[in-house]
């Protein structure tokens, strides 16, 4: 019941966050320019131009406009994307799982990753693997992802012709976009597991366990691990939100139809409606997320779990 | 039990032990050839203040000792007569928490906080293959029931905050015998706890070396716990050994001046027990309490109504100028909020407070400045009330910064050197940093800051709780020197009854937050009128050869 009650007061929160949002994306959006110019010839007159604002409602004054969307946002109307004629929450919801699937993979594998490499670093501190590690991991949190994408692909795709340049279809096209996701996050998170393991190898409590007997890698991967969790979670939460985001830059290189190239593309098309469904689908994604954290805290961690209630 | 050791070999038996910590000033020599013996069914005691090295022998035979940063030198450690350098690391591994057990000061930090305890009792079953699942389970409520956990099958599956600081140290102690160990290493077991639950600890652990035959060895600071504990007694100073023998012996008839020192150092050793009380005329009050009352809201339940806790209940007294007032109470007995409150460091829930006539409750912003020149706390922990990063001079000069008119910024440095000579400190040391100085210098720059407001009254609050006892008397003494020459107050507040007799004028027994006695220091402890009193002054661990002889006694 306690959780039920968290979640309802933690979704209202994050209501009110969702409209300031909505509100701040509605006005700066059509700071981009008039989509007139963009979806008429180049050659139309100001007659035309004006003819095609009117129509979809450009020319009324922005209060107006925004009050007609929040409207046909209570009755679950996001608009027309104006640069595919459909609904523009029917392209958005078609692109989003697109991207969860790789954000998901790309996730589980840096966290279970770091977690193994993370923990057996800090089991043996300068040691050979320890320096190898934090060497590999401080390149992974450091290489900028466009260059390692791109990089990627002059070696594997047109050098050595193993895999796909971009688009989706066969299980080769997931590899080098989840390899790219994966390098960051894996970095970074092996470097918070390190430090937060190494702490928790020096507890009061891991001195308990060796006293008691209790075998190295028990001391290690239950005594130690599970206290250290709780860092790591906090960071893997904000990867895992700039990822469900739409990894903007890796989906454009690898032509992946996730939500973040969507909503790129609705910039560029001046595609109002597009980019206002494409903000509305992650910050809710992200909400969901935090919402998921903060239970995952209290699964692991009883002081927090007492706290709550 | 095994009879293949040498008939003539001891049980457990450290030679030479020689251990060195590694740091970037080079090597300290934690340990320095210490020797000595314990055997099933007796009691050693490894005495010494902080820094003496009696924990790092303990950990040496555990294995505990991480290298680097510590190195073992030279030494062996025998057990049942094998050598413990020439077992594996597995071999090892098995006798620690089997054969070997060890409990700790601090059962809240040396408990795992994310696991239940059954879980982490049932891990001693699990790690040595003796039993798992619901047979290690049931057996971990067999042993809760027998270290004196009521209700072990319900608390089973709680975690460590949920149970009371003496429950902890229960906790562990049943997981150190868990698997009946033959040897029980005891690191300052009880220094966490307050005394009537120190009383129980070791009452629990004199039984079960009785029941189990348990050679205990104890480490410990302090002498009562030493005496009431010991069979046989080493006495450590910086790394060594100076002084070891029957307890009684040592005890009674000390031959190193040390353990003299330490020995005499006890507060209440001293003949007429009153010390450092004043000598000076008592004044007129300077504070006057009034029903004082303070409420805590707990968190609330999520369809309960708030609760609350009465942490302080209608108390009243009144403080005179040259005086001091001892209050005395066990944890959770809202001592600690009785000076928060009086500071205004926490809102008052009612009640008045007169300090010179103006309750401090109504004071307004400026006249809360002025006030609080005149009273000052000290805390237990001078380490963690003090800026790590501000130098000596800062910290002492720092009242001067905020109360302007105090004294003119040129004259600052010669009052702080003044300051620091006036609390036994020297003039150099006003450019160093908090942690180049010990636990007793620390408290001492702390009075020291104190006293740079033109002070009336000082509230210490554990003030001399987390220091050793020799540094203890001293600290003490400073106070009573400080009181008679400038005519201050005090509101000295501590668990420890021993140290107020010697101080205090009056005193004050807090229970729950109420006060159950209220007399002056000799009628208290010459005509204890309450029950609690009278607890709280028994509590106090007598010497073993005054309560029961040695008791060697082992299961049939």
């Amino acid at each position: 019941m306690a959780v039920f009650g968290f979640i309802l007061r933690r979704s209202a929160q994050s209501l009110i966050a969702v409209i300031g949002l909505l509100v701040l994306v509605f006005f700066l959006s059509r700071l981009t320019g008039d989509p007139a110019y963009l979806y008429l010839p180049l050659d139309s007159s100001e007659a035309q131009r004006q003819a095609f604002s009117e129509a979809h409602g450009f020319n009324d004054p922005l209060y107006v406009q925004f009050g007609r969307y929040l409207l046909g946002v209570a009755n679950l109307d996001f608009g027309t994307a104006l640069s595919r004629n459909r609904p523009a929450m029917e392209v958005a919801l078609e692109a989003f799982p697109q991207t969860l699937k790789l954000a998901a993979i790309a996730m589980s594998l840096a966290l279970t990753l770091a977690i193994v490499v993370g923990s057996l670093a800090a089991a043996k501190p300068d040691s050979l693997f320890d320096r190898i590690a934090s060497t590999a991991s401080l390149a992974g949190a450091s290489a900028p992802d466009f260059w390692v994408a791109i990089v990627a692909i002059l070696v594997f795709s047109v050098g050595l012709g193993l895999l796909p340049t971009s688009g989706t279809g066969t299980p080769l096209h997931w590899i080098m976009p989840i390899f790219v996701l994966t390098l960051r996050p894996f970095g970074l998170l092996v470097q918070v597991v390190r430090g937060t393991m190494i702490s928790a190898l020096a507890s009061p409590y891991v001195k308990t366990a060796r006293a008691k007997g209790v075998q190295r890698s028990q001391i290690i991967f239950r005594h130690a691990l599970r206290n250290s969790l709780l860092p790591v979670i906090t960071v893997a939460g904000d990867l895992a939100a700039s990822l469900v985001n739409g990894a903007v830059v890796v989906e454009s290189i690898f032509g992946w139809p996730g939500i973040g190239k969507l909503m790129i593309d609705a910039i560029i098309r001046r595609d109002f409606a597009l980019i206002q469904a494409t903000v509305l689908i992650t910050a809710i994604a992200i909400f969901v997320l935090n919402i998921l954290i903060d239970l995952l805290y209290a699964r692991l961690d009883p002081r927090i779990r007492f706290q709550a209630k | 039990m095994t009879a293949s050791h040498l008939p003539t070999a001891h049980l457990l038996e450290v030679k030479d032990l020689t251990v060195d910590f590694l740091s970037l000033g080079g090597a300290f020599r934690a340990t320095n050839g210490v020797s000595f013996h314990v055997d099933a069914g007796e009691t050693l005691v490894i005495l010494g203040e902080s820094g003496s090295g009696k924990s790092v022998s303990a950990s040496a035979i555990m294995g505990l000792i991480d290298t680097p940063p510590g190195e073992i030198c030279s030494g062996t450690i025998t057990y049942r007569g094998k050598n413990l350098d020439d077992c594996g690391v597995e071999e090892r591994r098995d006798l620690n928490g089997k054969k070997i057990a060890m409990i700790f000061q601090d059962p809240l930090s040396h408990l795992n906080p994310v696991y239940p305890i059954g879980w982490q009792m049932a891990e001693v079953f699990s790690a040595h293959g003796v039993a798992t699942g619901a047979e290690a389970r049931t057996r971990a409520i067999d042993i809760l029931g027998r270290v004196g956990i009521p209700e072990p099958e319900k608390r089973i599956d709680q975690y460590p905050h949920q149970f009371s600081g003496g429950q902890r140290q229960r906790i562990m102690i049943g997981m150190a015998i868990a698997l009946r160990p033959e040897i029980l290493i005891a690191d300052e077991p009880t220094t966490a706890l307050d005394v009537s639950v120190q009383a129980q600890i070791l009452d629990l652990l004199k039984k079960l070396q009785v029941e189990d035959g348990l050679a205990i060895i104890m480490i410990t600071h302090d002498l009562e716990v030493a005496a009431s504990m010991a069979d046989r007694v080493i006495v450590m100073n910086s790394g060594r050994i100076v002084e070891e023998g029957e307890a009684r012996a040592v005890f009674e008839n000390p031959q190193h001046s040390y353990t003299r020192t330490l020995i005499n150092a006890l507060p209440h050793d001293t003949a007429d027990g009153g010390g450092r009380r004043s000598t000076a005329e008592i004044g007129k009050p300077i504070l006057e309490v009034k029903d004082l009352n303070k409420f805590y809201g707990l968190a609330s339940g999520f369809f309960g109504k708030n609760a609350q806790l009465h942490a302080v209940k209608d108390l009243s007294f009144s403080v005179a100028k040259g005086e001091t007032i001892g209050i005395v109470g066990e944890s959770g007995s809202g001592k600690s909020t009785v000076a928060r409150v009086l500071l205004r460091l926490n809102e008052v829930s009612s009640g008045e407070a007169l300090f010179h006539g103006r309750d401090i409750f109504q004071m307004d912003a400026k006249e809360l400045l002025a006030f609080r020149r005149k009273v000052q706390m000290v805390f237990q922990d001078p380490y963690s009330s003090m800026n790590p990063r501000m130098t000596i001079f800062d910290i002492v000069s720092e009242p001067w910064r905020i109360h302007k008119d105090i004294l003119d910024k040129p004259r600052w440095r010669d009052r702080v050197i003044e300051l620091l000579g006036l609390v036994g400190l020297k003039p150099e040391h006003a450019d160093r940093y908090p942690h180049q100085f010990s636990g007793g210098q620390r408290q001492r720059i702390a009075i020291a800051r104190a006293l740079a407001c033109e002070l009336e009254l000082i509230v210490c609050d554990e003030a001399v709780s987390a220091l050793d006892v020799s540094v203890q008397v001293q600290v003490i003494d400073l106070l009573a020197q400080l009181r008679d020459r400038l005519g201050l107050a005090y509101i000295f507040i501590t668990h420890d009854l021993p140290i107020v007799r010697h101080f205090a004028d009056r005193i004050i027994v807090m229970k729950s937050g109420a006060i159950v006695e209220h007399a002056r220091t000799e009628d208290i402890f010459s005509n204890p009128q309450h029950a609690y009193t009278r607890q709280l002054m028994n509590a106090t661990p007598r010497p073993k050869w005054e309560t029961a002889p040695a008791a060697v006694s082992l299961p049939a």
